[in-house]
């Protein structure tokens, strides 16, 4: 199987009954629990709600005027943003040598995957709680090799300060990105025909050369999309910071995902909440256009 | 010419084993959490690795919280969703695959949208959803949600396989005398078992893994999976972390397994069949 372009061929004799009976089914599935919790997030996001949740009605905009007064937004939006660009940027800086590197071929290799396959495999959750365990400031693991390699003199609180945390947490979320977004670059390098790479190297050309003039250009497609549904990824990660510092100190470490989730489950504000996530929602639909238009889905999907 | 390509296998070789040690060592790490004895757990500086190795603690951790039923509730949401998917999916995927109708684009629009969707983008309309359908606490909800954002990549990977088998093996079958659905299973099925095996592999992968829902939706120890069982943890006095990793260590293992029989098929379903 390598062709997963989904093109039906059309001459083929239909069923009966139409589309219906075979998607009906999805559709549902997809209805109830995507499309009525969306419409009820939105509808949330202009109504007053109780702190029991009981519906008070209609306040228009209220809710989204009072989420913007909220002091600690401005920060929380950028944090969120420089979030989600350094892992995206520092995941493609890692995963493209870590693809050309799973691309060699050496004794071992299958076993090297497995590894690598490890943080994608195993939940964020229990990676985070890991790094978390290891990070404390007695008893972490990092303090002792740091200890022992003589470049620190004493242990050091790394999620208590919120920048250090924050910077801790970038490279959690790296870790947990890397694999998916090597193996999407692997499968791009693996539709790359040796033969270029040679004729390129016949013709003089260093290795280095060869990799950024002929090599990178044709993976340029793969990694836009990698980067993309990494982005998306990043943008809806959740565990990383909730099980590492829940958002804290105070709200220093929150980004978009942890403060809705704290408004609407710590602070009872399911409307401000709402207006949030709503505003989330838009985000990811616009990356969602930016998904279709550097994969060139709707070419491959629709003839 | 020859000991210049042998030494660059080397390093490179080398390079590798180095970068796959450097992701095992949270795991590895884990693992030597999880078999500490309880005294050596709060040690300054910590010992990388236990003097005293406790392989009880995989049993201990089950008497010192209810993990038996917090894997059970794990088993039973996984394998219901992944069920759910396979019902759902399948039917879904072949369609697509083999014929062109009318609102097929944004049928196949609405399944990309809901893949790039993660349950935390709508856990307040999903939470008020529960609330207002008396499912908080049940496996129901935690089971459909588990379906319903997983189903995108279900019928990706499906219809990826469906549409790369010829439909005349199936006109042929149907010459013989095969109804249609005598062709998908005695044929069309058949073939397609790597796909449908990875569809459900990872269902079953992404929902035992699946956190923020499960959060939200299950207070009680009854309906609690693995993941916010082991978080439980956490809320406790002075966590112990030896048993809570030998926890993590029973969730993670059978996952790892699961996730490296299917990792062949993984990029081109979650590119949603954009790269081969």
């Amino acid at each position: 199987m390598s062709n997963l372009k989904i093109r039906p061929d059309g001459k083929f004799r239909k069923p009966p009954l139409g589309p219906l009976p075979w998607i009906a089914p999805a559709l549902i599935l997809i209805f109830t629990w995507v499309g009525w919790p969306a419409f009820e997030m939105v509808r949330t996001s202009f109504r007053e709600v109780s702190r029991s949740g009981l519906i008070l009605g209609y306040v228009g905009f209220q809710n989204y005027v009072e989420l913007l007064a909220r002091p600690e937004l401005p920060s929380i939006f950028i944090r969120t943003a420089f979030w989600v660009l350094s892992i995206v940027f520092f995941t493609a800086v890692i995963s493209l040598p870590l693809a050309s590197l799973l691309n060699q071929k050496f004794p071992g290799l299958t076993v090297v995957r497995w590894f690598i396959i490890l943080p994608w495999a195993a939940s964020v959750f229990s990676t985070a709680l890991t790094f978390r365990w290891m990070l404390n400031a007695f008893y972490g693991f990092f303090n002792t090799v740091l200890i022992d390699l003589k470049i620190l003199q004493e242990p050091i609180d790394w999620l208590g300060y919120p920048n250090v945390a924050m910077a801790w947490m970038v490279a959690v979320a790296v870790f947990v990105s890397l694999p998916f977004t090597s193996f999407v670059l692997l499968a791009g390098l693996q539709t790359i025909p040796n033969e270029i790479r040679e004729a390129a190297q016949v013709d003089g050309s260093s290795s280095w050369r060869t990799y950024w003039k002929i090599v990178f250009p044709l993976l340029r497609p793969a990694l836009l999309v990698a980067l993309v549904i990494n982005l998306i990824n990043v943008f809806n990660n959740f565990p990383v910071i909730w099980v590492m510092t829940q958002g804290g100190p105070g709200n220093s470490t929150d980004v978009t995902t942890t403060f809705m989730y704290k408004l609407a489950f710590r602070l009872q504000e399911m409307g401000q909440s709402a207006a949030l996530a709503t505003f989330n929602f838009i985000i990811i639909f616009m990356f969602i256009l930016l998904f279709l238009r550097v994969s060139g889905w709707r070419q491959q999907n629709e003839n | 010419m020859k000991t210049k390509s042998f030494i660059k296998t080397t390093i490179v070789a080398l390079t590798a084993y180095a970068v796959a040690f450097a992701f095992a060592v949270p795991y590895l790490h884990m693992l030597t959490t999880a078999t500490k004895p309880d005294d050596e757990l709060f040690m300054m500086p910590s010992l990388y690795l236990p003097t005293d190795w406790q392989w009880n603690n995989f049993v201990e951790t089950f008497d010192n919280a209810p993990i038996a039923t917090y894997l059970k509730n794990s088993v039973i949401i996984a394998l219901a969703a992944t069920f759910i998917v396979l019902l759902v999916a399948l039917p879904a995927a072949y369609y697509v695959a083999r014929f062109r109708f009318k609102g097929r684009v944004i049928f196949l629009l609405l399944v990309l949208v809901t893949q790039m969707l993660s349950p935390v983008a709508l856990v307040v309309g999903i939470y008020r959803e529960v609330v207002s359908l008396g499912l908080v606490n049940t496996y129901l909800s935690l089971i459909l949600v588990n379906a319903a954002f997983n189903l995108a990549f279900a019928i990706w990977i499906m219809a990826g396989f469906f549409s790369s088998i010829p439909s005349e093996i199936e006109d042929a079958a149907f010459i013989d005398g095969c109804t249609r659905f005598m062709a998908l299973r005695k044929i069309t099925i058949p073939l397609a078992l790597p796909g449908i095996a990875t569809a459900l592999i990872f269902t079953f992968i992404a929902a035992w893994n699946e956190f923020v829902i499960a959060l939200t939706l299950s207070s009680t120890v009854d309906t609690r999976p693995l993941t916010v069982g082991i978080n439980t943890f956490i809320g406790q006095y002075q966590v112990q972390w030896n048993y809570l990793f030998a926890a993590a260590v029973i969730s993670i293992i059978p996952v790892v397994i699961l996730f490296g029989s299917i990792q062949k098929w993984l990029v081109s379903g979650l590119t949603a069949g954009s790269i081969k």
